[in-house]
């Protein structure tokens, strides 16, 4: 079971589909539980910013009402063109109009250019903010939190669902608030300037709004059953890639190929009908600003003969039924978006609400540099509530000592470092490090005195350096250089492009595996730990590399209490204690020689390794 | 643009659905277009001359021309939407079929997460510049020259000095976007370091917490997203500043229509309605441009998927049929190897393997042994072809594998790879993938051999037992003896096991050598096996054991032929079995605390 744990966490992580097209009322579109609850917590990261956004919404009114004076003077520009044709006006009125539409228009674009440049700052420092607690906050949750949920969930939570909120919040607010304002102000304009005219072009408004409405609504439940589909046809693309050579292997593909044809003819037609529904929205808001033109023209025109309108007024109307439909359209669209981003938002702070399950207590002991003596007394353990990987495991080492853990796969030895490390806390029982309960000690001094070399050894995409570094980061060149040799690993490290200053790419995978765990292996040297934990790779890598680690993890152990978990006879043997575990439960114990003496089961597991051998020899 | 228009072939099935959006198109635009001409009619010669019946049927003309115009537009739509939608599955599919008839060396060049990617954002993102170019891709030039053209027509005069405005507009684009776009990518750059440092930080969360480096992933990610942040406040704000200065240069344009219009009708050259007209198409030809300048960045973005996407579908298969290639019939399981080099990417200079010859007789065992990277696999991947020799040849009961059928040479192999990849599905349907009718006996006794008999009981459903995505329920172990009881149940002539045992514990792995043997002793016709291991305890009992060095094959014997005359093979065995005792050649440069082996 930690076995399966260990590779479910070391399994190199798929990368996601990159960002996915923006807008365009693509969004996955899902509801969110708590709208009003977690806007107004998102609202609260903008606190910081409440002046600058106080200016923001100053500009934002004053770049909209600039906006729709356009419309407006230009109606007064045409009456004054007929006015001074009949002689009633000179032409210095139409020139002032034009002065005051240059006037307009600068301080329009000053208020907009202002207002975005303020946004662009504000919103990026929130998401700077959200993007910060979250990976902070995830830092102090144990092992427990990240074994139940996939690296690809979390990194959803800081690529897409970021992705949503961001859009929101640096585009679509200010968007959704002069939107609405130029709405009201349209309205507001065109009653002053002839509420009858208003009127008229308020017939269709409704109607459209109803339209607009009611597709919105059949768009979002067909975007759903959309997305269901596109899931599931990725599922199917990812497997088939990734299992492309077995499914070779077999001679499989049609198979593959049927299987995909059926989810990809379902995507293609689901997604046509809701992409189709999606597009209706334009041209119903087309016609609505173009019948509010004819209607305009029609109606305006009639005033204009009985006289109750101007030319003028109708130009600027026909203007302002342009104006009037696109804020209409924006707010459909801007509901998914929203809806998205706080769906989005409301998993990130649903992972900033995980309380960390492990704690240091009150008053914690700082451990310093300990001794080194571990007592397991009666330690047992679940990761899942009734299914006891450790039962009653009781050992004792002494500062020092070498303890082999051997058994077979699942049998719970990755479980019994796991416990040493804290990574886990027991159900019962207690594990002692110089006599003090590992629970009391701090974790972080704990861990300070504990050297880890994982079976799989990780390495950051960074310098070979700073990969061993990482042990100890106040470590000098010097001292990073002289772990690497003790660790044989200078030789290698030396024949590599640019030494110690070569960048590892992702995951190390310009290294062998051999060498990989040179480096981990100084990189524990360095951390110069009491206490050592080393999962043995089962299989060897080759043999020069090989007899270089064993080397290099025999310089590593001298002077400090270790825990193998070993596969091989020759670690086994060196051993001052071996532990034999199986179901949990420690069957044996003793040195090898004992345990081989006992003819019990580790003697049947040695002899099983050899009776190949015996075969082969007879 | 290029790889997107090579791409556009795709379209081709659909053409006429695409013709027909393109007609729509013109449709909507010439009813669009038509409204202002219109507005113009009613001024001029319904208000002008108080005549209200032109003002009454030209506004019930207007508004049959915008229901005309919404409903060109949701054919449009609809059809535009069925061509994207169609064109999107089918390369989808043509994806996925291509990658049918690669071979290991082009999946090699190609890593599944990027396949992945290619199928689903890359094909998204070509197939909306597909749709939109149905729309308004093509709707705004269209559009833009449409309403120049009836400018012209309103007035000759207005419509020159509102062209000389275009220039300074496109100028202003392309100054604008290029910088623009560079910026965008700058922040994706800066995106992606900031998701590497996270990926990380997920992937090595134990070597994090057992170095107590919190601390120091917290700085580390606060450096990435500090320079995120910092880079998109840039891009953020010179949007907002260009962007409403756009829009300013347009209202120029208005104003300069306005005054020279104005001065034009006093001096009686032209009519208010021509003046209102005339705006109104100056607004309708500068705001494609405006839309043009938002497509750019989407344009580029697919047009490099659609090179990823092409990529992929370019790709030659490196292993192909020949024409007349023979069916493999009552095969015995023969395996010969014949001056055999191999180099990936056909490179004689980096060969992985030199000048190998061996021979497999049916039902002997060959184990293959050597450093990573010696050619192990290579070795055998070259039976079922996954890849194709370079030099010499394989054969299969003497005929070279190049002269049969790809699917009778491979039906006739079972193969566990290193790999133990598994498909979502019940256990059952695991087992029996290579042999899909295989009976629940065939299935029960393919477990058991291969030691995983014992687990499945255990497990709440038995075979029925659905596992996770790619087998993440089961351990390593569990899910390497599943693949070989997969490779079991096609009862294949030849039984590879490359490394397929690592993660089994020794007891159970010679539990499953022994059932193995038992298995292929009790079938009728014999197995040829070959395993590749790193342990060495796995290869004791072979026939022959290859000793893979360099790409070349430095011993073959048995066991005990090997530990007398190979050093690097007694070598090999001393380090994971021996007593401490080790070759002097290595003795030599070893330091002391070697010494512990032995007396510790």
């Amino acid at each position: 079971m930690a076995d399966a744990r260990t590779q479910q966490i070391s399994r190199p992580h798929m990368p996601g589909p990159g960002p996915g097209p923006r807008g365009h009322g693509m969004m996955a579109v899902e509801r969110a539980k708590n709208v009003r609850g977690t806007l107004s917590r998102l609202v609260r990261y903008a606190a910081p910013y409440r002046a600058a956004l106080v200016v923001v919404i100053v500009l934002a009114a004053v770049s909209t009402g600039m906006g729709l004076a356009g419309p407006y003077l230009l109606g007064k520009g045409v009456d004054a063109i007929i006015k001074i044709a009949m002689g009633q006006a000179g032409i210095d009125v139409l020139f002032r109009i034009i002065l005051t539409m240059i006037g307009v228009y600068v301080v329009s674009w000053v208020a907009s250019a202002a207002q975005g440049w303020i946004v662009a700052g504000v919103a990026q420092k929130m998401m700077r903010a959200l993007r910060a607690e979250l990976f902070d906050h995830m830092q102090t949750l144990s092992l427990r939190f990240f074994d139940s949920r996939t690296s690809g969930e979390l990194m959803s939570r800081l690529t897409n669902d970021m992705d949503a909120v961001s859009r929101v919040l640096s585009q679509n607010v200010t968007q959704l608030f002069s939107g609405i304002l130029t709405l009201v102000g349209v309205l507001v304009i065109m009653f002053v300037l002839n509420p009858l005219l208003a009127l008229g072009t308020l017939v269709a408004f409704p109607l459209m709004v109803g339209l607009v409405g009611l597709v919105g609504s059949k768009t979002r439940k067909a975007f759903r059953g959309y997305q269901a589909n596109l899931g599931a046809l990725n599922g199917i693309l990812e497997e088939a890639y990734s299992g492309q050579r077995v499914v070779m292997a077999y001679g499989q593909q049609d198979a593959v190929l049927q299987k995909f044809d059926t989810a990809n003819e379902a995507v293609r037609k689901v997604g046509t009908h809701a992409m189709t529904y999606s597009l209706l929205v334009m041209p119903l808001m087309g016609i609505l600003s173009n019948a509010n033109i004819a209607i305009v023209a029609g109606l305006g025109g009639w005033m204009t003969i009985v006289g109750m309108a101007t030319i003028g007024t109708i130009a600027s109307f026909i203007g302002y039924s342009n104006r009037f439909a696109e804020p209409l359209r924006m707010l459909g669209d801007l509901y998914n978006q929203v809806q998205a981003a706080v769906a989005g938002a409301e998993r990130i702070f649903g992972i900033i609400d995980t309380a960390p399950d492990q704690t240091d207590p009150e008053n914690a002991t700082e451990l310093g540099r300990i001794e080194g003596d571990v007592l397991f007394d009666h330690v047992t353990f679940s990761y899942v509530p009734g299914v006891p990987v450790l039962k009653d495991v009781s050992l004792h080492a002494r500062p020092g000592e070498r303890i082999a853990l051997v058994g077979p796969t699942g049998a719970g030895k990755t479980t019994m470092v796991n416990l040493l490390s804290r990574f886990y806390d027991l159900d019962s029982g207690s594990i002692k490090i110089d006599g003090i309960d590992v629970r009391q000690a701090s974790r972080a001094s704990l861990r300070r005195n504990l050297g880890i070399v994982l079976q799989q050894s990780f390495l950051f995409a960074e310098s070979v350096m700073e990969n061993i570094r990482y042990g100890r980061p106040d470590a000098t060149d010097e001292e990073v250089i002289a772990a690497a040799t003790l660790a044989r690993a200078d030789g290698f490290i030396h024949r590599l492009p640019k030494g110690y200053s070569t960048i590892l790419s992702e995951r190390g995978a310009n290294l062998s595996e051999g060498q990989r765990q040179l480096i981990a292996i100084a990189r524990a040297i360095l951390a110069d730990p009491r206490i050592l934990i080393l999962d043995e790779a089962t299989s060897s890598v080759d043999t020069r590399t090989e007899v270089r680690i064993q080397e290099a993890l025999l310089a590593l152990m001298k002077g400090r209490t270790s825990f193998v978990i070993a596969h091989r006879l020759s670690t086994i043997r060196g051993a001052d204690q071996v532990i034999m575990i199986d179901q949990g439960e420690l069957v044996e114990r003793g040195s090898h020689e004992e345990l081989m003496q006992a003819q019990g089961a580790y003697y049947r597991l040695y002899m099983s390794q050899f009776r190949g051998q015996a075969a082969a020899s007879a | 643009m290029k790889s997107l228009m090579r791409l556009y072939r795709f379209v081709g099935p659909y053409k006429w659905k695409a013709l027909g959006a393109l007609a729509l198109l013109l449709g909507m635009v010439a009813a669009d277009l038509a409204i202002p001409r219109l507005s113009q009619r009613i001024i001029d010669q319904g208000i002008g001359h108080q005549n209200l019946h032109v003002v009454w049927t030209t506004a019930l003309i207007m508004l049959g021309t915008a229901l005309a115009s919404a409903l060109f537009a949701i054919v449009n739509n609809a059809l535009s939407v069925q061509v994207g939608q169609s064109f999107a599955a089918d390369v989808r599919s043509a994806l996925l079929r291509r990658v049918q008839q690669f071979s290991f060396g082009n999946l090699d060049r190609l890593q599944t997460g990027q396949l992945v990617v290619r199928s689903t954002s890359d094909v998204n993102f070509v197939q909306m510049i597909v749709q939109m170019s149905l729309r308004i891709l093509t709707r705004a030039p269209v559009w833009m020259l449409g309403a120049i053209g009836f400018l012209f027509a309103t007035s000759i005069e207005l419509g020159w000095i509102v062209l000389a405005f275009f220039p300074v507009i496109i100028l202003f684009m392309v100054v604008f976007t290029g910088p623009a776009t560079k910026m965008f990518l700058a922040v994706q750059k800066r995106l992606d370091r900031l998701n590497t440092v996270l990926q990380e930080n997920l992937a090595g969360v134990r070597v994090v917490k057992a170095f107590v480096r919190e601390d120091q992933e917290i700085e580390r990610f606060g450096s990435a997203n500090e320079a995120l942040t910092a880079q998109s406040i840039r891009v953020f704000r010179v949007l907002a500043l260009l962007m409403p200065l756009m829009m300013v240069v347009m209202n120029a344009a208005v104003i300069v229509a306005l005054w020279f219009g104005g001065s034009m009708t006093l001096e009686g050259r032209m009519t208010v309605g021509q003046v209102v007209a005339s705006v109104n198409y100056l607004s309708m030809a500068l705001f494609p441009l405006l839309m043009l300048a938002g497509m750019v960045a989407p344009l580029a973005a697919a047009d490099a998927s659609a090179s990823r996407i092409l990529e992929v579908l370019d790709g030659e298969p490196e292993v192909k049929e020949r024409p007349g290639a023979k069916t493999l019939t009552a095969p015995r399981g023969r395996i010969a190897f014949e001056n055999v080099s191999f180099a990936y990417g056909g490179n004689g200079a980096d060969s992985v393997l030199r000048d190998v010859s061996f021979v497999a007789e049916p039902g002997e065992t060959v184990a293959i042994l050597g450093a990573t990277g010696s050619g192990k696999s290579t070795l055998i991947h070259l039976i079922p072809r996954f890849y194709d020799v370079t030099a010499g040849r394989v054969t299969f009961d003497g005929v070279d594998v190049r002269d049969l059928t790809i699917t009778s040479l491979r039906s006739h192999i079972g193969i566990a790879l290193q790999e133990a990849v598994l498909f979502s599905g019940t256990i059952r349907d695991n087992i029996c993938y290579g042999r899909p009718d295989a009976s629940q006996m065939e299935i029960e006794a393919a477990a058991a051999a291969a030691q995983a008999a014992e687990f499945i009981a255990s497990l709440p459903n038995g075979y029925d037992t659905v596992i996770g995505e790619r087998g993440t329920t089961l351990s390593g172990g569990q899910r390497q003896r599943l693949a070989i009881a997969r490779a079991l149940v096609v009862r294949p002539k030849v039984l590879i096991l490359d490394d397929s045992t690592s993660a089994v514990d020794i007891e159970t792995e010679v539990k499953l050598q022994d059932a193995l043997d038992r298995l292929v002793s009790e079938s009728e016709h014999a197995t040829t096996r070959f395993i590749v291991a790193q342990r060495i305890s796995t290869v004791l009992l072979a026939d022959k054991i290859l000793v893979l060095d360099g790409g070349r094959i430095t011993a073959a014997g048995t066991h005990r032929e090997l530990m007398e005359t190979s050093p690097v093979y007694r070598e090999i065995y001393n380090s994971q079995l021996g007593e401490g005792r080790r070759s002097p050649a290595v003795d030599a440069d070893r330091s002391t605390s070697a010494g512990e082996v032995r007396h510790g």
